[in-house]
């Protein structure tokens, strides 16, 4: 095994990246997060009469890139919706910049915090131009409806994004990793210190999944922005963010840096999925490696034998699968 | 005060799209989709002021609403006795021959004010509403607004054979009551498009069986009345019908041009509006109640004239060429429509032969099923 592939998938190997279980509750009160200009206070995260979360603490760090990860239906993208204050919760509150979040007026929320969701619409026969134009609504008003302030903002965020040369394209005939561009730079336009993204990358080909994340990191490190965001892929969500913040049935399991808390016994415990986490061989953080079919579905030793080079690996696995169980 | 180009620099002429860019985008940049320039121009002051005029749109306007005040000229001096527009504009201005000054500023111009007004009253009440649903097929006709309006008139009518001023609050309130019904039935964390277009189908079809019902009912007298205010016609309307449409499009006209843009946000869906700092709820409620108004009060001075509502928002989009909800340009168009449908009928048919609602009816059930085709090749029904 090369050096820099040293598996490091149990918390008693020696070398371990990975912390025993009671790092995490360190990890939770990280100092880092103490200072933070958009938290959220225990809350608790209803539809209707149907409670996703309650009693939820997250603080979002200052300059950092914190991604939300879980299971599906953990919470997360609920979660983003509280941040946003497109979701009142029941319980608790939301705060930005120290004011209950849906006690500020619309637009200076809007000022300080963007959201690009999930599921928007293209109307129909817009040009990118004028869809990234849209962004500068809350800096506008009746008799202040194009500055040139506003012209500016708009050509460096597609600038920024790299579709400037897209302006004058109707969005209907881009591609998808375009068309995710376009919504980025009309977030961008919003001219934001907080920008939030519920899962920026689903329905997008890998490529354009790198492509739209090395966007936000860019985002992130030149322009000192504090982004949020909810991505399904855990290794992504490894090499990108400076937070992670998993979710398991509403509340967290675990937060901090990547290298701090990805272990293999968190994303059991999280995902519950058998995994080995080694690192990155190209960015040295974490790397999940879901364990091969037949030692997750319990075949014991003879499962691990038929997987020759990764004996270690699935024995490590098991160990750690051991180490949970006794855990719980 | 200078005028500026907006972000738009880049102008080129077009061609056709073409799948190929649709579906390539490492090719698609060169291959560029050419479009005619853009018009938009911003208007700035020293002081920080800035307008935004979309000059394309802003010519339509003005196209529009020429030709909706010469067609009016055209209706004024069409029917039994015809005047000549010369005479018409002459007497318009209080210098017409005496015999044509009664005529032209009596009888014919309250009717043609009154069509104007219900035009542009639907006409701006389906952009709307249209806008609400995203959808084309989301307006007051299709939702059922007409019917309602049209059962609260039909109860007047049948149940009491109420007067002209009964039969117009009537309906009012029966577009008010529809609108409430289909809100509340169509509401759930927002209303949706799909939800608000199916609801009103639902709402439609109920209270035009309710419309049958009452007319079943009716003596005789008061049937033949209800029919002939339920085709939708400008025959003997008179300044009791001008006067409320007036002042409701003075205070209505104003509060939905104030939150055009909001509504310009609500399209990009209710997440990008709201994260963009528009109070998504309070807009689309205080829109669509002055759609529900505008609607209820054009019906209620003209009856349920079909379609207008539906065609006017599309057609002034395919002139205007913006995206968004083109308030002003289907205000327009939808005078312009009513106008020239009701002087077709006549000069087809003979003075006060057929309702303009038949006709702008027989059109747009023309326009209805292209739109379903064409909605239907695009995928969206």
């Amino acid at each position: 095994m090369s050096a820099r592939g040293t598996t490091a998938p149990v918390p008693s190997a020696p070398g371990s990246k990975a912390l025993p279980t009671g790092a995490r509750t360190t990890a939770v009160n990280d100092p880092r997060s103490t200072v933070s200009r958009l938290s959220a206070e225990n809350v608790t995260l209803a539809y209707d009469q149907r409670v996703i979360a309650e009693q939820l603490s997250v603080e979002i760090p200052d300059h950092s890139f914190t991604v939300i990860v879980g299971p599906n239906a953990c919470g997360k993208s609920t979660l983003l919706r509280a941040l946003s204050r497109m979701l009142r919760p029941a319980e608790g509150r939301v705060l930005l910049d120290g004011q209950v979040i849906q006690s500020m007026p619309a637009k200076k929320v809007a000022r300080t915090l963007g959201l690009l969701p999930q599921s928007s619409i293209a109307p129909d026969g817009i040009t990118v131009g004028d869809l990234v134009g849209r962004g500068r609504y809350p800096h506008q008003g009746i008799l202040r409806q194009w500055s040139a302030e506003d012209e500016r903002v708009v050509r460096e965020s597609m600038e920024r994004t790299g579709i400037a040369r897209l302006a004058e394209r109707y969005v209907d005939e881009l591609s998808g990793g375009q068309r995710q561009r376009v919504w980025i730079a009309m977030a961008l336009a919003q001219q934001t210190p907080l920008l939030l993204l519920d899962e920026p990358t689903t329905y997008l080909d890998i490529q354009h999944q790198i492509d739209v994340l090395d966007l936000c990191a860019e985002l992130h490190e030149e322009q000192g922005r504090t982004l949020v965001a909810v991505l399904h892929d855990l290794n992504h969500a490894a090499r990108y963010a400076t937070h992670l913040v998993a979710l398991r049935e509403g509340r967290v399991v675990a937060q901090g840096a990547p290298g701090d808390i990805v272990t293999a016994e968190l994303v059991e415990e999280v995902f519950g999925l058998r995994c080995q986490v080694i690192e990155d061989p190209e960015t040295g953080t974490p790397l999940v490696v879901p364990a091969a079919r037949k030692a997750r579905s319990g075949a014991g030793k003879g499962g691990a034998a038929e997987a020759p080079g990764k004996a270690g690996a699935a024995e490590g696995a098991e160990e750690a699968s051991a180490v949970a169980t006794e855990a719980s | 005060m200078k005028t500026a180009h907006p972000s738009r620099t880049a102008h080129s002429p077009r061609t056709a799209r073409s799948p190929r860019t649709a579906h390539s985008p490492r090719t698609a940049h060169s291959s560029r989709t050419e479009r005619p320039p853009r018009t938009a121009r911003a208007v700035r002051t020293p002081g920080g002021l800035s307008l935004r005029v979309d000059v394309r749109a802003f010519t339509v306007v003005v196209l529009l609403a020429l030709a909706a005040l010469a067609a009016s000229v055209l209706l004024i001096g069409t029917g039994d006795f015809p005047i000549s527009s010369s005479d018409v504009l002459r007497a318009l201005v209080g210098q017409g021959k005496p015999g044509q000054d009664f005529i032209v500023r009596d009888l014919r111009l309250p009717r043609v004010l009154v069509g104007l007004l219900v035009g542009a009253c639907l006409g701006l009440g389906g952009a709307l509403f249209q806008s609400v649903a995203r959808n084309p097929l989301g307006s007051p006709d299709v939702l059922g607004l007409s019917q309602g309006a049209s059962a609260g008139a039909l109860v007047v009518i049948v149940l009491s054979s109420g007067g002209a001023t009964a039969v117009t609050l009537g309906a009012l309130a029966g577009g008010l009551v529809t609108g409430l019904a289909i809100y509340f039935l169509a509401w759930k964390q927002g209303v949706h498009g799909y939800r608000l277009v199916l609801v009103g189908i639902g709402v439609n079809a109920v209270v035009t069986a309710v419309n049958g019902y009452l007319i079943t009912k009716a003596d005789f007298v008061d049937a033949a009345r209800a029919v002939v205010w339920m085709s939708g016609s400008l025959n003997g309307r008179d300044w009791t019908q001008v006067r409320p449409l007036l002042v409701l499009g003075a205070v209505l006209l104003p509060l939905v041009l104030a939150n055009a843009r909001g509504l310009r946000m609500l399209e990009m869906g209710d997440d990008t509006a709201y994260a963009l700092g528009v109070r998504v709820e309070r807009v689309r409620l205080l829109l669509m109640g002055s759609a529900v108004l505008l609607t209820a009060a054009a019906t209620a001075a003209a009856g349920p004239v079909s379609f207008v509502a539906l065609t006017a928002p599309q057609l002034a989009r395919r002139l205007t060429r913006s995206p968004g909800p083109n308030l002003v340009p289907s205000l327009c168009m939808g005078a312009a429509l009513l106008v020239v449908a009701d002087w077709a009928s006549q000069r087809v048919f003979g003075a006060d032969q057929l309702p303009v609602g038949v006709v702008t009816g027989a059109l747009g059930g023309v326009y209805l099923l292209w739109l379903l085709v064409t909605e239907r090749r695009k995928g969206r029904i």
